[in-house]
């Protein structure tokens, strides 16, 4: 984005993806945000860091993304009593990122909804975790009083449900108001799996901070772990070894063929459909299991680290990747007609938790189920950084928005995901990649903010890394997609039955861990 | 319908034998009398008190073909009033402890606790912190602790039968 006209002088960002940052009067941040909107771009992340002992208040940051790369737009606020702009009338997935800047930080948006999101305890005690200079209290948080919206009339009632849900899933709230079966309206509550994470990072090691961000959102662990370490990687300007970087792309892709086949067997279970599960769960312990024989790890936990992968794979394993991905992507394709011809998962997917394309554009729907409803962006496409530069992604796309839609995305991107496979593990046994699979980089300076931007299975994860001046890091912001996409669930069950939504959820799937915090 | 049925002709039954129960599982409370009243079956309520979702991955795995807990008589039941054992996982977030306690207490007698993951033990990674309770222990009574970030589904079914066949003698 050229923000040049609006006054801005931009500055290049060290980051993973082509990237820039300016900083901007309030005015100007609300014109930047309207212009990048205008350009057709889309917000990734807000968040603020308490900058009082360097002099200079509190630091908001503002990060969106247009075909160009990422743009950091930074509002400095002198004190906890200066506003800052609310965005959400452009960019509607901010309002909860605004409100839990609040919750964590004490800095307030010009915005109207005062509700906490996910931490309720600062707001009586004023004792806000990301504060430096915050007191250790016992704070407790008081849900009770959470105030939702109600919907009334005659014969609307309403029905709560959760945190505990009736599967293993994770913990929300979710307050229904409903006519007969009908959904009226939806409210959110979330938080409840809050544990701290930012204010755990500040003053870990860039070691430690590894093995945290790995552990943000479980399903995820190798998209956090890649961007964080080009987050580490680019603030110093160092390359990680090339066999280390194909290494990535194996377990990036390994990790969101695990995730889609566990997602659609788990989506046709939830349409009464018990032999997908059955069937998908079986392809999807397969690869878990080829993941703990080569990595060690069935979920490929701390197998990316800051400078390469942990360790090199044998090549007994990269022989037996190139044969599981072409049995599973026979099975995929075969079970994929089993899906298409029966009436009964059809019927239950088609039209059911629509998010139309303009819908979707307006909310600001990312990842996997934006590509359902028509935002076709992918960055191993979009930004494709090595060895995406060579593999020719095909980006996965549908218009209907619907429960459908999702699944098709889903087998679309699965089968990619296992000719991905293939191509990189062909690539591994090339003697050309040969090589080491880590290098040691250099001590990361202070005060340098660099970003990390990878494409994981459920959408964009950006890790935005400042080191302080003892080689500890002084803040860390994990951004998850789902901060986009959960608002985008209240609108798309609107009009469906009660009994659609398990199924409606499923097939966004979101992250309440890499939400939460 | 044919295909479906050819599918589950040509694949064939995929569950694996049982494991032992594990040695390195820890059971810190042992009760005849639970295992009196259920024997082998067994029904589980799971709560996740904040994890990062792994431990659910993989507590979901059990019921994949391979695993095939159900086969065992073990099942995940909707309420804790069906429920015989609570598993819990992660730090125990201040969030979730008013839900976990609820849940415990709604469950009926006698009833086992789960300690799942490095977290529910410990906090695992996410360590002191103003926002979790830390060990499941701190506010529930725990029977097991089951290891591991995550526990592997053999972890946890290991974990499972340690809880409920720990006493021998008294079965």
């Amino acid at each position: 984005m050229n923000v040049t006209p609006l006054g801005l002088l931009a500055a290049p960002l060290l980051a993973g993806v082509p990237a820039q940052r300016a900083q901007a009067s309030s005015g100007q941040l609300l014109t930047a945000c309207r212009l990048a909107w205008e350009n057709g771009g889309r917000l990734v992340a807000l968040w603020a860091s308490d900058e009082r002992d360097r002099g200079r208040g509190y630091c908001l940051r503002v990060v969106v993304e247009d075909w160009e790369g990422l743009t950091v737009l930074e509002h400095t606020l002198p004190d906890d009593r200066a506003r800052y702009p609310d965005l959400s009338p452009i960019f509607p997935a901010a309002l909860r990122m605004q409100r839990a800047t609040y919750d964590l930080l004490g800095i307030a948006a010009e915005s109207d909804d005062p509700r906490a999101w996910l931490w309720t305890a600062s707001h009586a005690t004023r004792q806000f975790p990301l504060r430096r200079d915050v007191a250790s209290g016992e704070a407790a948080p008081d849900h009770d009083a959470y105030a939702f919206v109600r919907v009334e009339g005659e014969g609307v009632h309403e029905i709560p449900v959760g945190p505990v849900h009736a599967g293993i899933i994770e913990p929300g709230h979710f307050r229904f108001q409903v006519v007969g079966e009908k959904v009226l309206r939806l409210e959110e509550r979330l938080g409840y799996t809050h544990k701290g994470v930012e204010s755990r990072f500040a003053s870990m090691s860039v070691d430690d901070g590894a093995k945290l961000v790995g552990r943000i959102s479980g399903d995820s662990t190798v998209a956090y772990a890649w961007a964080y370490a080009q987050a580490v990687e680019s603030a110093v300007g160092f390359v990680p070894p090339a066999r280390a970087r194909w290494l990535r792309a194996l377990c990036l892709e390994r990790e969101r063929l695990a995730n889609h086949l566990g997602d659609i067997g788990a989506i046709g279970n939830d349409a009464g459909f018990a032999f997908g599960l059955a069937q998908f769960s079986r392809l999807r312990e397969d690869v878990l299991r080829m993941n703990e024989a080569a990595f060690g790890h069935r979920l490929m936990m701390d197998a990316v680290i800051p400078g390469g992968v942990a360790r090199d794979i044998a090549f007994e394993h990269v022989h037996a990747m190139i044969d599981e991905a072409d049995r599973v992507a026979r099975q995929i394709a075969s079970l994929r007609e089993i899906y298409d011809e029966h009436a009964g998962v059809q019927d239950r997917f088609r039209n059911c938790g629509r998010a139309a394309p303009d819908l979707a554009r307006h909310l600001g729907l990312v990842g996997l189920a934006g590509r359902a409803s028509g935002q076709a962006r992918d960055i191993r496409c979009d930004f494709a950084s090595a060895p995406y530069d060579l593999l020719d992604v095909r980006i996965a796309t549908q218009t209907a928005g619907d429960v459908w839609a999702r699944v098709a995305v889903r087998f679309d991107e699965a089968l990619e995901s296992t000719r991905l496979i293939r191509l990189v593990a062909t690539a591994l046994l090339d003697p050309v990649t040969a090589g080491p699979v880590h290098a040691p980089g250099p001590a990361l300076p202070p005060d340098r903010l660099s970003l990390g931007y990878v494409e994981g299975w459920r959408g964009p994860v950006l890790v935005a890394l400042e080191m302080g001046d003892d080689e500890r890091i002084r803040r860390c912001r994990p951004q998850d997609p789902s901060w986009c996409n959960w608002p985008v669930i209240e609108h798309a069950i609107v009009g469906n039955i009660v009994p659609d939504f398990p199924l409606i959820n499923k097939s966004f799937n979101l992250s309440y861990s890499g939400h939460d915090l | 319908m044919y295909q479906t049925l050819r599918q589950i002709a040509r694949i064939g039954i995929r569950t694996e034998s049982t494991p032992a129960a594990a040695d390195d599982v820890v059971v810190q409370r042992l009760h005849a009398d639970i295992l009196r009243v259920l024997g082998r079956a067994l029904t589980l309520r799971h709560v996740d008190a904040g994890s990062c979702n792994a431990c659910e991955l993989e507590s979901q795995a059990l019921s994949n073909p391979y695993y095939n807990v159900e086969g065992l008589g073990i099942r995940y039941v909707a309420s804790p009033r069906h429920a015989d054992a609570l598993m819990v996982t992660g730090p125990v977030t201040k969030n979730m402890a008013v839900a976990l306690r609820r849940t415990y207490d709604a469950m009926p007698e006698p009833k086992l606790v789960i300690a799942i993951g490095a977290c529910a033990i410990g906090r695992g990674v996410y360590g002191p912190n103003y926002a979790t309770i830390g060990a499941v222990s701190e506010l529930l009574p725990v029977d097991v602790t089951i290891p591991g970030c995550p526990p592997s589904p053999t972890a946890l079914l290991q974990g499972i039968l340690a809880a409920i066949a720990a006493q021998p003698a008294k079965r």
